[in-house]
């Protein structure tokens, strides 16, 4: 996709960065069978930070941030989410999860329950909230994300933009303190990116964590506060988006942006 | 030559279909008169309807003798079908050799099954939330109605039969199996490695022998097992074994079902902190059961039917009846009666599920 979709004459969000560290990874390696994905990535991420992750595709990033709430178990090194190592232990990890939301590719929406029932579902049973207040929650998150009318449909029902609104509602309303992006608009019409776009630059404004892999150049330029490339399992590069963009360093991202901005002037 | 350039002003108006296009001509044309070899078909079909509905009823409705009290006066009355003797026998083709003064008891936990089925089955009938309170407590109240307990005199298992005893082994083998089916699929799909070998230990052993045999373990072999002295009711054999082997076929439907489902389902539950058993009960065990709902009413209809075969260890089902009343002088001869009048029976309650298999699976489609 191209920056076309979000105007990029908005002013970046300003926001502040505390320097409270919500995530640690330090020489992570990771291998699918023989295949090395990750290699020696190490990260430090603060509270309040925007971090785009782009670069192409099998280059890892995907991986590195399932990593983060462990859908992806690492072989070496060592990540830790607001102080908790990640390991084997089972109930740890729920509770890491329970603080950091995930949004997918696909949405993974439960089309089996409405969309008001996919966003109570964790905060009864894992939060043990009263119903009702789960359900007022609920209906907040769906307003910030604007279709507070379609709470008692079910996913199956609903546009691919409208479904992505739903998934970032219902991990919101585990008021996560990170929330992980995994490519959101990359199985959307473009008619649809631009509405997502907004939600999450909506969220990024009012001061969330966000990890967001994606190749929205416009959206990162807006939002993000640093801009991680990856390639072959490693990262390349990371500055912020002004001297990311204008000042790349390495040859690998040249020629990356040099393919993605194609249509840029 | 320039073309002219196309460009709509106004938006298209929506339009009904064509009149042609529905209600009953239609359906027929479409579906009975659609071509010369369709039309031929329909013809041939109504042709054979013919010539073989108004003879069956002639005998089975219009020349049939309802009451006698042998064949021979049933012969003698008329050359139709010869109901008398289901009539004669009706009591025993339902209960069997249960008790006369006690069948009230049967006939109660009949009524109460269908009290305690109701809010399983259905999920918008009122006080739903206390009804199932007694649905999981019918087991209990069935064994005292039905056995005995609380003042009422027990009645032996061995005493159970007809539809009776059909509908305690089918019903029981259902409601046991279906739990222990999804336990063992979930095993069979187990990150532990002991728990995993012995799930698909138990199927393949399950699936790989015929239910007779296990009936027949159950009838003697598993005496041998059991310390000296424990005498271990045949029924409560037969239900075990019934239940283990209707389990092992349902866990496999199941894991068809627990297969089909997306693994971003899994991920989307496990990225929300959901532990293990509360993402299997509330998010992919209500979708897989539903994928598959055909293949488990398959096994149901199956496990009922097979609950025949318990006549081999000596067990009066309804066609242990028909046997027996067949091999009684006074009715010999009138076998295509009496099977007609089981078949029937078991018609009713298989066409049931698979009627309710299709409404449930109307009601949890959700549009995706």
């Amino acid at each position: 996709m191209t920056d076309q979709d979000v105007p990029n004459t908005q002013e970046p969000i300003a926001g502040t960065v505390s320097d409270e560290v919500v995530i640690d990874i330090t020489s992570l390696n990771k291998w699918f069978g023989d295949f090395h994905v990750l290699k020696d990535i190490n990260l430090t991420v603060y509270r309040g930070e925007r971090i785009v992750i782009c670069g192409p595709s099998g280059s890892g990033k995907s991986t590195m941030i399932r990593c983060i709430n462990r859908l992806e178990k690492h072989q070496r090194g060592k990540v830790e989410v607001d102080g908790i190592e990640l390991t084997d232990n089972i109930k740890k990890m729920d509770q890491v999860r329970r603080e950091v939301g995930m949004v997918f590719q696909h949405f993974n929406l439960f089309p089996h329950l409405t969309v008001l029932e996919n966003c109570t579902l964790a905060p009864i049973w894992v939060r043990r909230m009263p119903r009702a207040e789960a359900e007022e929650t609920a209906m907040r998150y769906l307003d910030r994300v604007k279709i507070p009318e379609q709470a008692s449909k079910y996913p199956g029902q609903l546009s691919g933009g409208q479904q992505q609104r739903v998934a970032i509602a219902r991990s919101l309303c585990m008021e996560p303190r990170v929330m992980l992006f995994d490519e959101p608009t990359s199985a959307l019409d473009p008619e649809m990116i631009k509405e997502v776009l907004e939600v999450m630059v909506d969220l990024a404004e009012s001061g969330m964590t966000m990890l967001v892999v994606s190749h929205e150049m416009g959206f990162a330029r807006q939002v993000a506060n640093r801009i991680i490339f990856m390639d072959d399992g490693q990262i390349v590069e990371q500055a912020p988006p002004t001297e990311f963009f204008q000042n790349p360093k390495s040859d690998r991202t040249k020629l990356f942006l040099s393919q993605i901005l194609h249509s840029e002037t | 030559m320039e073309r002219p350039l196309h460009i709509v002003h106004e938006k298209a108006r929506t339009l009904p279909p064509p009149a042609m296009s529905v209600g009953l001509v239609r359906w027929l044309k479409d579906n009975l008169f659609s071509s010369a070899s369709n039309i031929f078909l329909t013809f041939v079909v109504i042709y054979l309807l013919w010539l073989i509905i108004p003879p069956f009823l002639e005998w089975a409705v219009f020349d049939a003798v309802w009451n006698a009290t042998s064949r021979a006066e049933c012969w003698d009355t008329a050359d139709g079908a010869c109901w008398a003797v289901v009539v004669t026998r009706f009591d025993q083709f339902v209960y069997g050799d249960y008790p006369k003064s006690e069948r009230w008891r049967a006939n109660l936990a009949f009524i109460l099954l269908f009290v305690a089925l109701a809010p399983v089955l259905f999920d918008r009938i009122p006080w739903r939330r206390y009804l199932v309170g007694f649905s999981i407590s019918y087991p209990v109240v069935a064994y005292i109605l039905l056995i005995g307990g609380l003042g009422l005199p027990e009645v032996e298992t061995a005493r159970f039969g007809g539809f009776l005893l059909t509908i305690v082994i089918g019903i029981t083998g259902i409601s046991a199996s279906l739990p222990l089916g999804i336990l063992l699929a979930l095993g069979r799909q187990s990150d532990l490695f002991i728990i995993r070998v012995l799930c698909v230990a138990f199927i393949e052993f399950i699936r790989g022998v015929p239910l007779i045999t296990l009936l027949f373990v159950a009838s003697t072999l598993l005496n041998y097992f059991m310390p000296p002295g424990t005498s271990f009711n045949l029924l409560v054999r037969v239900l075990i074994m019934v239940t283990l082997f209707s389990a092992a076929y349902l866990a496999e439907v199941i894991r068809g079902g627990l297969q089909a489902m997306p693994s971003g389902q899994y991920e989307a539950a496990k990225s929300l902190g959901l532990p293990y058993w509360k993402t299997m009960r509330l998010v992919i065990l209500p979708q897989a059961l539903k994928i598959s709902i055909p293949g488990i009413v398959n096994s149901f209809i199956a496990l009922y039917k097979d609950t025949t075969l318990v006549i081999i260890i000596g067990l009066l089902d309804p066609l242990g009846i028909g046997k027996a009343t067949l091999s009684d002088t006074t009715w010999q001869g009138l076998s295509t009666e009496v099977y007609i009048f089981v078949a029937i029976f078991f018609f009713l309650c298989c066409f049931g599920m698979s009627r309710y298999s299709a409404w449930l699976e109307r009601r949890l489609h959700t549009g995706h």
